[in-house]
């Protein structure tokens, strides 16, 4: 009798240490899964991309038990704030209109924002930098703007809702252009391709992408743009009160950086090194 | 809940109701002679005509105006010889889509609806209006047809009401509507429940007038008094 009692307790006590040495903390982390190549879905319907495969490795150095949920792009920011996931990596760039809401982790990479028309165009071969930065402005930045303004006039430009691009378009930078607001990228693509819009403004690497995937001849048109409106790179995106959270993405980037691995996941998933 | 916050967005989704009243409307009235038109078809004896008739309704009740909307929106729009063809000055706008999707739905269920209301006809009535000497087209126009139309008016009402919802669908092909401005409102401000609440009773708002106008045509055209 004794023996079986002390077989209980023992195996009891075993159990006890299996569960609370298994239970590393819990993080979901919300994901759109339409924004090739930052985050995507395969046939099967897996979730994959650069920030599916970052996020995998930040959970390892913050010692984290992560699952990645899927959320619509237009339900991203409200879901975080209903608990509905503790963190977003989606392609979120960081802007101060966001900031307003929710906190960001420091930048992991660098999205650069490009318009892109069909082959053809009366858009291609517009006179302007390679690329400019808002936030600096100067006389560079102003001419460029000035010919991007008269360029667009008139034309109706394709964007995903509630991005850096339609702020940026509805900005008043480059005038008053017809912007139409899409729920996915696929869906601003499938339109670019259909002629339906004259432009369509997004991440530079969506339309390459997407080009090549699908066989189309979109092409990148006018400089490359970030700072101002376009915020400062792709964050991960949290909870104002959680700043436990908030330290621990900070260190685990911290880490990803120092050993490569950002850079890595950038060339395998972009083609070059968009880390920062 | 936040009420100023609630005001402060009410102009903008009024000004967005106008487009889902236009939505709703146009639809409606092309969707009653499509509607009228393959209730005939099926009341017909031939029996092509009444096959037609037959599997338009049987497919477009029987997939999602979700569905049938982005055929017509996205599907259409992939089809190269449909693109240089003159139906793309049509086709390449999400208006006239959102309204031929909405006209082609809500035909199929109204020519149901007429339907049964043209089946429902005594054919004492008929035959008294044959007696009188009235030929098929008088009978049809002054006789059968306002039966009809009184008989269906309250599942039409119903059908009225679910095309105004329906119209929601619209925001999906970039449409700014009711639905549309709500989600672009929550996409900056980030507070879905206030919006879509506001959004929500201006739809309930306009049940409401559906509703009591199907009511008072009732009552009017009552073959009580």
């Amino acid at each position: 009798m004794k023996n079986i009692f002390k077989f209980f307790l023992s195996s009891f006590a075993a159990l006890m240490i299996f569960f609370s040495s298994a239970q590393a903390e819990s993080i979901r982390i919300g994901t759109e899964g339409a924004y090739p190549p930052w985050n995507a879905k395969d046939e099967s319907g897996k979730l994959i991309g650069f920030e599916v495969e970052l996020a995998n490795f930040l959970c390892i150095y913050m010692k984290a038990d992560c699952t990645i949920v899927e959320q619509d792009w237009d339900g991203m920011i409200p879901g975080l704030i209903m608990r509905k996931y503790d963190a977003i990596m989606a392609g979120m760039s960081i802007t101060d209109e966001r900031m307003k809401t929710i906190n960001f982790s420091q930048g992991y990479a660098d999205e650069v924002a490009s318009l892109a028309v069909m082959k053809g165009s009366s858009l291609e071969g517009m006179d302007t930098p390679k690329a400019i930065n808002l936030s600096k402005g100067g006389g560079d930045v102003k001419k460029a703007l000035k010919t991007l303004t008269a360029a667009l006039a008139g034309k109706t430009i394709g964007v995903q809702t509630a991005t850096i691009h339609q702020n940026f378009l509805e900005s008043g930078d480059v005038g008053q252009v017809k912007v139409r607001t899409y729920k996915t990228q696929d869906e601003v693509n499938l339109d670019l391709a259909a002629g339906r819009i004259d432009a369509a403004l997004a991440a530079a690497v969506a339309f390459t992408d997407y080009a090549e995937k699908s066989g189309k001849a979109v092409v990148l048109v006018g400089p490359t743009f970030s700072g101002g409106a376009f915020g400062n790179g792709v964050g991960v995106g949290i909870r104002k009160d959680d700043t436990a959270l908030l330290k621990k993405f900070n260190a685990a980037i911290n880490q990803a950086r120092k050993s490569g691995k950002i850079s890595e996941l950038a060339i395998k998933w972009f083609g070059f090194d968009a880390s920062m | 809940m936040d009420l100023d916050f609630m005001f402060e967005h009410l102009p903008r989704l009024i000004k967005a109701t106008k487009l889902t009243i236009q939505l709703t409307l146009l639809s409606l009235f092309f969707g009653i002679f499509v509607g009228i038109f393959f209730a005939i078809l099926r009341t017909s004896k031939n029996k092509i005509f009444y096959y037609i008739s037959y599997y338009y309704s049987y497919i477009l009740r029987g997939t999602p105006l979700l569905v049938q909307i982005f055929i017509i929106y996205f599907g259409l729009g992939q089809v190269e010889w449909i693109r240089e063809s003159f139906l793309w000055i049509f086709l390449k706008e999400p208006y006239s889509c959102a309204i031929l999707a909405f006209t082609l739905n809500t035909g199929a269920y109204s020519s149901e609806i007429f339907r049964s209301a043209f089946e429902t006809i005594n054919k004492g009535v008929v035959e008294a209006a044959e007696g009188l000497g009235l030929n098929k087209m008088h009978t049809f126009f002054k006789i059968k047809l306002p039966i009809a139309i009184r008989q269906s008016l309250p599942a039409y009402g119903n059908e009225m009401i679910l095309m105004l919802k329906g119209t929601s669908l619209a925001s999906t092909v970039t449409l700014l509507d009711l639905t549309g401005v709500a989600k672009h409102i929550i996409s900056t401000t980030f507070r879905p429940v206030e919006v879509f609440i506001v959004a929500g009773s201006i739809y309930l708002l306009m049940t409401f007038v559906i509703h009591n106008f199907i009511k008072f045509l009732e009552k009017k055209y009552s073959f009580n008094n």
